[in-house]
């Protein structure tokens, strides 16, 4: 009786404690989330948890003042006197409302009471804003207008789409051949360089970025598809052969005998029997590569470099971040949109996901 | 049964094979630069480019594989495996082997690459206070953030395997993992954004000033712990990937052993540290090991929070800037080389694990 309800408390014990750090873990992405839906110059002004209930000062009426009033003057409003800086930052009356500047040009002043509040303005602008080149104009939070241009990231999608699905396919297809020719067939150097491959596991692929540059300007590829699938491929290729042997070299070696008995051929075992039958371990390496191609900014960075066309959307949110540094409703749709794919792939296949990790990390 | 044809008919044959290989490639090439230079619509183009890559791959080894069956088994059977296993030990050699080469050959050049100077600039990068700075965030990164993540990680998974939301939590865990580091980046900007004054946007500096303190700019002003904040996204971002090891892991620690050690009257600590750790001590390795590696690397989320300003600059950074924006190839290779060193120990314990799980 007495251990059971130990049992218990330390079971709530650990919810508890579980449920605070998922609750860290989610904070900033819904952060992101409640912000990319918020009009500009709300964001500017109200942290995004302000979306939920709060206590806060609430507009109740506006009182405007002669035309002519002096701001370098004390200011009369309802018999008390305030300066410009005491209206500019909000200032408490003697009946307990709160005064604060409205429009300081117009010479309104906006009278406030404390009260039970939500920030429920919500748009869609900001993603057309980051999706269309078009030119849109957002609201101030002085009452003007500003015309902004758009970041057209649409172009960007597609062509991180044009470099993220050869980046995949091309690596498994070469990996899976090599895969084979190191598990099932025999030949001179296999063995050294199988052990090569484990070694450029973690080759820092930074020592290698230089040499292929050179080679990329001599053979035109720099800023071209092409080039960059190139790359993606021989970076991901350790570890998907790794990967792929692991699995293909564990399938039962009397599928392959009987097959040979038949006459078929090795391409005809490869494309008929190992392609059809690794499709598990290809989904699952599969998405580790498309999620690590997707997400790459270093490789694009060096080998896309300035060529807009070819632009991939990490490059374009990341040079977001240095020219529209606090442009938040467009910073904060923008890395959204980029996150969409990743997302919708790990939520899809979370299982394959997982998969992946541990076939290739902790194998054994 | 082609061995016995006879002389004539061999020759044509190799014609005919080297016939259809040459084809193979001057329509792939052709339908490159067709693509290279055309100008269709964005979607089409981005069809076609895809469909082409990936066909054109599959189709080279087809061509080559029809071209040598067309020869006597012996010889089929010596060249078949070097058809599947070529394509990927070229690539391997072009874009991983001979550039390290090179980079190290390139690291004992000055920086235009045109003389030899030994090793200077290793000296250099040792005494250089902003090459120092970049080797001592990268220190803080694997010291902090590789350690952070690591028990993190087993405590989640432990908490995990204990409570009733098990998959959900973990599914909530393991989500920044998808994530990109360029994203992350925006959020955690977001996080820390500073403006004078109380009435703060950012999240922390919100709390900050809830609780009456002043707001402070994380990222810019507070060295070296500004280091720390940009470390708290690689946490959050990779915990995940230890959780996940670490759970699976955990799983395979036999029930019964525990079930013995708590009628024996083990408390749950002594339990996690004398069975728990022990048995997944193989595991605790491999995660370590790959955090570790990563860590070094970590390039992105200093690129996007700071550009590597107010000291935050590390070894991945520094090489870039050194080799893109200084113009210093020499610098910049030997700190790659640099890197490379340091996961030198990281290759071998790779090699022993691979050897001792029976390798080949």
């Amino acid at each position: 009786m007495k251990r059971t309800r130990k049992k218990t408390m330390s079971k709530t014990i650990v919810n508890v404690v579980l449920a605070f750090i998922c609750l860290i873990w989610l904070i900033p992405t819904v952060g992101l989330l409640v912000s990319s839906f918020r009009p500009a110059v709300d964001i500017l002004q109200t942290g995004w948890w302000t979306v939920f209930p709060h206590r806060d000062y609430v507009a109740q009426s506006t009182i405007t003042l002669p035309k002519e009033t002096d701001l370098r003057q004390p200011i009369e409003v309802n018999g008390e006197v305030f300066d410009d800086d005491q209206l500019r930052s909000g200032v408490t009356a003697l009946d307990g409302s709160r005064l604060i500047w409205e429009n300081r040009r117009a010479r309104t002043i906006q009278v406030q009471q404390p009260d039970w509040k939500v920030n429920s303005n919500f748009t869609l602008d900001n993603y057309n804003g980051v999706l269309t080149g078009k030119t849109f104009e957002i609201m101030q939070s002085d009452g003007t207008v500003r015309a902004q241009k758009g970041e057209g990231l649409s172009k960007a999608f597609l062509n991180t789409l044009v470099v993220t699905i050869p980046s995949t396919i091309i690596p498994i297809l070469i990996a899976t051949f090599a895969a084979y020719a190191f598990a099932w067939l025999r030949f001179p150097l296999r063995r050294s360089m199988f052990v090569a491959v484990i070694m450029m596991l973690v080759v820092p692929l930074q020592v290698a970025l230089i040499p292929i540059l050179k080679d990329y300007t001599a053979l035109g590829l720099n800023g071209s598809y092409l080039g960059i699938w190139i790359a993606h491929t021989g970076f991901g290729l350790p570890l998907t052969i790794y990967f792929m042997y692991t699995f293909i070299s564990q399938l039962p070696k009397d599928l392959f005998e009987s097959a040979f008995m038949d006459g078929a051929s090795n391409f005809t075992i490869f494309t008929r029997l190992i392609l059809p039958l690794s499709v598990p371990a290809i989904a699952s390496i599969g998405i580790f590569q498309f999620l690590w191609v997707w997400n790459d900014y270093l490789v694009s960075l060096v080998f896309i470099g300035s060529q807009p066309d070819v632009q991939v959307m990490s490059m374009r949110i990341a040079a977001m971040v240095g020219s529209r540094g606090s442009d938040w409703h467009l910073l904060t749709a923008a890395a959204f949109v980029s996150m969409l794919m990743p997302l919708t792939v790990f939520f899809a296949l979370q299982k394959y996901f997982v998969r992946g990790l541990l076939g290739g990390s902790v194998k054994g | 049964m082609l061995a016995s044809t006879p002389k004539t008919s061999k020759s044509r044959n190799v014609a005919v094979t080297l016939a259809v290989v040459l084809v193979n490639a001057i329509l792939h090439s052709g339908i490159y630069l067709f693509l290279r230079d055309t100008n269709l619509p964005s979607v089409l183009y981005a069809l076609l480019a895809i469909i082409w890559g990936v066909l054109g791959v599959y189709s080279i080894y087809w061509s080559f594989n029809w071209a040598v069956e067309q020869y006597p088994d012996i010889w089929k059977r010596r060249i078949q495996p070097f058809i599947f296993v070529g394509p990927a030990a070229l690539l391997l050699g072009w874009l991983l082997l001979i550039p390290t080469l090179r980079t190290l050959y390139m690291s004992l050049m000055d920086a235009g690459t045109e003389k030899f100077v030994g090793l200077s600039n290793y000296a250099a990068i040792f005494t250089n206070r902003l090459l120092l700075t970049a080797l001592r965030n990268n220190l803080i990164w694997v010291a902090f953030g590789a350690t952070a993540c690591i028990c993190l990680g087993l405590l989640i998974a432990v908490l995990a395997d204990r409570s009733s939301f098990e998959k959900l939590a973990k599914g909530i865990i393991f989500m920044p993992m998808a994530i990109s580091f360029v994203a992350a980046g925006v959020i955690w900007k977001f996080i820390y954004f500073y403006k004078p004054g109380d009435e703060q946007i950012g999240l922390l500096n919100a709390i900050v000033v809830a609780f009456g303190g002043e707001p402070q700019a994380f990222t810019s002003m507070l060295q070296p712990w500004n280091n720390l904040f940009l470390v708290a996204i690689l946490i959050w971002m990779q915990t995940g990937f230890a959780m996940v090891l670490f759970s699976a892991a955990l799983k395979g620690v036999p029930e019964d052993m525990l079930e013995a050690a708590r009628i024996d009257g083990a408390g749950e600590i002594r339990i996690f540290r004398s069975i728990i750790i022990p048995a997944i001590s193989g595991t605790i390795l491999s995660v370590s090991t790959t955090i570790v590696v990563f860590t070094l690397k970590i390039f992105d989320v200093v690129m996007v929070m700071t550009g590597g300003q107010y000291d935050t600059e590390v070894v991945a950074t520094q090489f870039y800037r050194q080799f893109f924006m200084y113009r210093n190839a020499g610098y910049g290779s030997t700190l790659a080389i640099v890197l490379l060193i340091a996961v030198i120990p990281v290759i071998i314990i790779n090699l022993r694990q691979f050897r001792k799980q029976g390798g080949f």
